[in-house]
């Protein structure tokens, strides 16, 4: 079969670049919002009823929700093989944390309202917190991790050795975009609690959230002047082959201040993502303020698409930049799947995402309007 | 057995799949029993079924969730624990992965959503329609899962590419229609259907033991012993072709369970119990049944089943062509591809290149395996054996629970036919303590499937102790303390509420006036049912 040089090999890595960007962004836009609901949860809801109404916004979706994050982890497994094996093994404990956060939190949902008990009820918010806020700080950490290179080699049969420590990824630049990550995710959460709860817990979720939106904007500033200030960039000082074989030893990699900022420097209208990023934040917060909770939703969510996409386009063509070996650093055009499975992918992906849009759209109309203390007092037996 | 990092990574993938599997069948039978019994609500207009329908879906909740929490670890995992197993066969094993993200979990997990959150939202039939997502979701997730693990056990359609080291697609349709693979969906889904409708099964056996909620109890007993008859019949006859396949593809497989040392004349007999001893490589006291094995491995009577000790003898032989497939693989990727290297190494590599994965059995032995030695290369063919002894009987402990199961509900079909649901006391006690025996029947199918593909993470392509990541024995051993502690607390609590809601039962409206309570049941049966809300 030769059907998959329809498209070249070049084109391919391109477009799945693109393409797990897109996952892992619709993972922040959707699911960002019931973890930033999960960690306001202590803030926004005093009573349980509170809180049910917060959790009761994001009960019928969060499920689907987290099928981004599922998904994205199948799609850099399946078209970026070498990237799924080296960060997943390298950043273990973290990841193991991770994993731990992120299966309270469906737990969490389910069985919290299964017992009327208050201490039941009240260890289970606290699941929800820490399935929203753990992993949003984690992910934070270690964007901020693979910005400053991670200390992994490859060795010649392409096994991967991690030589770095636990804490080793506890620095200050990389603390900073956890934070940054949970202001982003307390940003929207907010956001979606304006837009979907009523009364006293959309007045918290629109003040918290406000708040949270010029914290990004500030965090996000600040990070982007560390990065151009004490961060090096890495840069292939070899010929770029973008169709070869995916064997990241096969080029040469320099470490220099500055080279984060090459992409940017060559295509200058793509600073229209980290300007989308700042340009957001601020209009979620306006939006807040002005109650106008439909914009605000949507700003956040463009904000978050901003600051992620602009991580990646300053990385580009690096995925995972390694700081003891620099020629084992995986790229896009050395890291990909073969020619023919990322054609095969992108069949399948072609076909099936947008199906998937159009009946999530629908099920989110299906559950329009917003949720009320009555209506969940009304509901005890199947709502959260 | 050595504590080293593959031994705990093996224990904790062994550990999370198994518990992942606790929830998995149950999620995938309950979800099309949920659908055939909305199904009879939207087209008789009886609110009974869909007090059914609501009740098992309490029930399909508290279950499902866990089922997706401990899938989150499934899909990580392999790049955490076996990252060179990702790097070697990611470019086909993810495929499957993510396509089951895309066209099944999200399918299954948006809609999920509303069959809780939709019974006022939406139409009777639009209700149904999400139910009905449900289901196929869940089932299209265990066909991708499947296609994964069959390819595990028969890989088909790949290559090996020396410049990028790993195995790379070569038809993705054979991948798909894998036969090892399509084999194993229809087992494993009809093994769900089976644990979903004993579990629906034992449960309303109980209300009619406590006289509690007949109307729900009997309907949903009608419904759960024909399709747990029809499931129970498919999983026997779909194992069957699993048996056949395993023959094709996993002969050392097929002689462990059996285990068939020498290799017997055609049609080998079928041994029914026995005594496997690894020790003196022979089986004592079995008691055989002629001619069954060769009929159902090969079906014909006249083709041969190598026994164990003469697949040692092949294994040898292909480990010593492993060494020079390695061996040409060496000198290939020193000159930087296949076209840099002498005609006589590409010849070597493409004659002797199926059987690389062999000359990395003896990793375990010498770092190099060119420098490997005649005990060396012995010993590393006798690693081809699983371990005989539990294959053994854990292949006949799966078949007899299969072969009940048909009894158990064939009894019950019958009675539900006559309508005779209440009559034995005794049988409704068998169903109930037959709800944990699927899930067992379920785990010791696993165990020999991937036990039984041992010294293979991919049969014949990359050995288990190959495929682990390179990490500190202490992490691999606190992320595995870890997740036992987490998954034991996960399990209390569920189980805790499972039998809460049992107890609890449907609410007061669903107990419509049924038959009277069976004469033995004590007359408070309902003053317990109120007294347990």
């Amino acid at each position: 079969m030769t059907l998959h040089t329809l498209i070249d090999y070049e084109t391919l890595r391109l477009i799945w670049w693109v393409l797990v960007g897109v996952l892992l962004i619709g993972f922040a836009a959707t699911d960002g919002f019931d973890m930033g609901v999960g960690m306001l949860l202590p803030f926004v809801g005093r009573t349980d009823v509170e809180r049910r109404v917060a959790i009761n916004t994001v009960g019928p979706v969060w499920e689907g929700n987290q099928v981004w994050f599922i998904l994205g982890g199948g799609a850099i497994f399946a078209a970026w093989p070498p990237l799924y094996a080296v960060s997943f093994s390298g950043f273990y404990l973290a990841m193991f944390v991770v994993l731990a956060a992120l299966i309270l939190r469906p737990v969490a949902f389910k069985y919290r309202s299964k017992r009327d008990e208050p201490a039941w009820r009240e260890r289970w918010d606290w699941a929800l917190f820490i399935g929203g806020f753990v992993p949003a700080l984690i992910f934070g950490v270690a964007v901020g991790n693979v910005l400053q290179g991670v200390p992994f080699r490859l060795d010649d049969d392409l096994r991967s050795f991690y030589e770095g420590s636990f804490f080793g990824l506890l620095n200050p630049f990389a603390l900073m975009c956890g934070l940054l990550s949970v202001a982003m995710l307390a940003m929207h959460g907010g956001a979606w609690l304006a837009l979907k709860a009523d009364g006293v817990v959309a007045d918290r979720g629109r003040r918290i959230g406000a708040q949270a939106a010029l914290v990004t904007f500030a965090l996000y500033a600040l990070g982007g002047v560390l990065l151009w200030a004490f961060v090096d960039g890495y840069r292939i000082v070899s010929e770029v082959v973008t169709d070869g074989p995916s064997n990241p030893l096969l080029k040469e990699v320099e470490v220099a201040a500055g080279a984060w900022f090459d992409t940017y420097a060559a295509r200058p209208w793509l600073l229209l993502a980290p300007a989308m990023g700042l340009i957001c934040a601020l209009l979620a917060w306006a939006g807040l303020r002005l109650r106008l909770e439909g914009l605000s939703i949507i700003v956040s969510g463009l904000s978050i698409f901003g600051v992620i996409s602009s991580v990646g386009i300053a990385m580009f063509p690096f995925l995972l930049p390694s700081s003891l070996d620099p020629r084992s650093s995986l790229t896009v055009w050395d890291s990909s799947s073969s020619h023919q499975t990322l054609f095969i992918m992108l069949v399948v992906t072609v076909i099936f995402l947008p199906i998937v849009l159009a009946y999530t759209a629908w099920v989110y109309r299906v559950l329009w309007g917003k949720v009320t203390e009555e209506e969940v007092r009304r509901e005890a037996g199947h709502y959260y | 057995m050595e504590l080293d990092v593959v031994t705990l990574s093996r224990l904790q993938f062994a550990l999370t799949a198994m518990f992942h599997f606790l929830f998995v069948p149950l999620t995938l039978g309950l979800s099309i029993l949920l659908a055939i019994m909305e199904t009879v609500y939207v087209m008789t207009d009886r609110p009974i079924w869909k007090e059914m329908t609501k009740f098992w879906g309490t029930l399909f909740g508290i279950n499902f969730v866990l089922g997706v929490a401990t899938g989150i670890t499934m899909e990580f995992q392999f790049g955490m624990n076996w990252s060179y197993y990702s790097h070697y066969v990611g470019d086909i094993f993810g495929a499957p992965l993510a396509i089951e993200g895309l066209m099944a979990f999200f399918l299954e997990a948006t809609f999920v959503g509303l069959f809780f959150f939709g019974w006022d939202r939406l139409s009777k039939v639009g209700h149904l329609m999400a139910t009905y997502a449900v289901a196929l979701g869940s089932n299209l997730s265990a066909l991708w899962i499947l296609v994964a693990n069959g390819w595990m056990n028969n890989p088909v359609g790949a290559v090996f590419n020396p410049v990028t080291m790993r195995m790379e697609i070569e038809s993705f349709f054979d991948v798909l229609f894998n036969p090892v693979a399509q084999a194993k969906f229809v087992h494993t889904t009809s093994a769900g259907y089976v644990t979903a409708a004993l579990f629906v099964l034992g449960v309303s056996a109980w209300y009619l033991l406590k006289g509690r909620h007949i109307a729900l109890a009997k309907r949903s007993m009608a419904v759960a012993a024909s399709f747990g008859l029809l499931s129970s019949l498919s999983v026997v006859v779909l194992g069957d072709e699993s048996g056949y396949l395993a023959n094709e593809h996993q002969n050392m497989k097929l002689a462990a369970i059996e285990g068939m040392w020498e290799t017997e004349p055609a049609p080998a007999a079928f041994t029914v119990v026995g005594i496997p001893d690894a020790e003196a490589r022979e089986t004592h006291y079995a008691i055989q049944i002629p001619a069954v094995l060769g009929l159902i491995a090969t079906r014909s009577l006249n083709t041969e089943i190598p026994g164990i000790i003469d697949l040692v003898r092949s294994g040898e032989e292909h480990i010593r062509q492993g060494i020079v497939a390695y061996d040409a693989l060496q000198q290939i990727r020193a000159a930087r591809g296949l076209e840099n290297v002498s005609q006589a190494v590409r010849d070597a590599f493409e004659q002797n290149g199926r059987w690389l994965g062999y000359a990395f059995l003896l990793k375990r032995y010498v770092d190099d395996p060119r420098l490997a030695t005649a005990e060396h290369i012995q010993r590393a063919a006798w690693d081809l054996v699983p371990p005989v002894g539990w294959l053994f009987w854990m292949f006949r402990l799966m078949v007899g629970l299969g072969f009940f199961f048909i009894l158990l509900f064939a009894a019950f079909f019958w009675l539900a036919s006559r309508q005779r649901l209440d009559r034995h006391r005794w049988l409704l006690w068998a169903a109930v303590w037959s709800i944990p025996l699927p899930w067992i029947a379920a785990e010791a199918g696993w165990f020999v499937a991937e036990v039984g593909r041992q010294p293979w993470i991919i049969e014949g392509v990359l050995p288990t102790a190959v495929a682990v990541s390179t990490l500190g024995i202490w992490e691999v051993a606190l992320t595995l303390a870890g997740f036992v502690a987490f998954y034991t607390v996960l399990a209390l609590v569920e189980v805790g509420l499972m039998v809460r809601a049992i107890r609890k039962g449907p609410p007061a409206s669903a107990d419509v006036v049924g038959p009277s309570p069976i004469p033995s049941a004590k007359p408070a049966g309902l003053r317990g049912a109120v007294a347990a809300e």
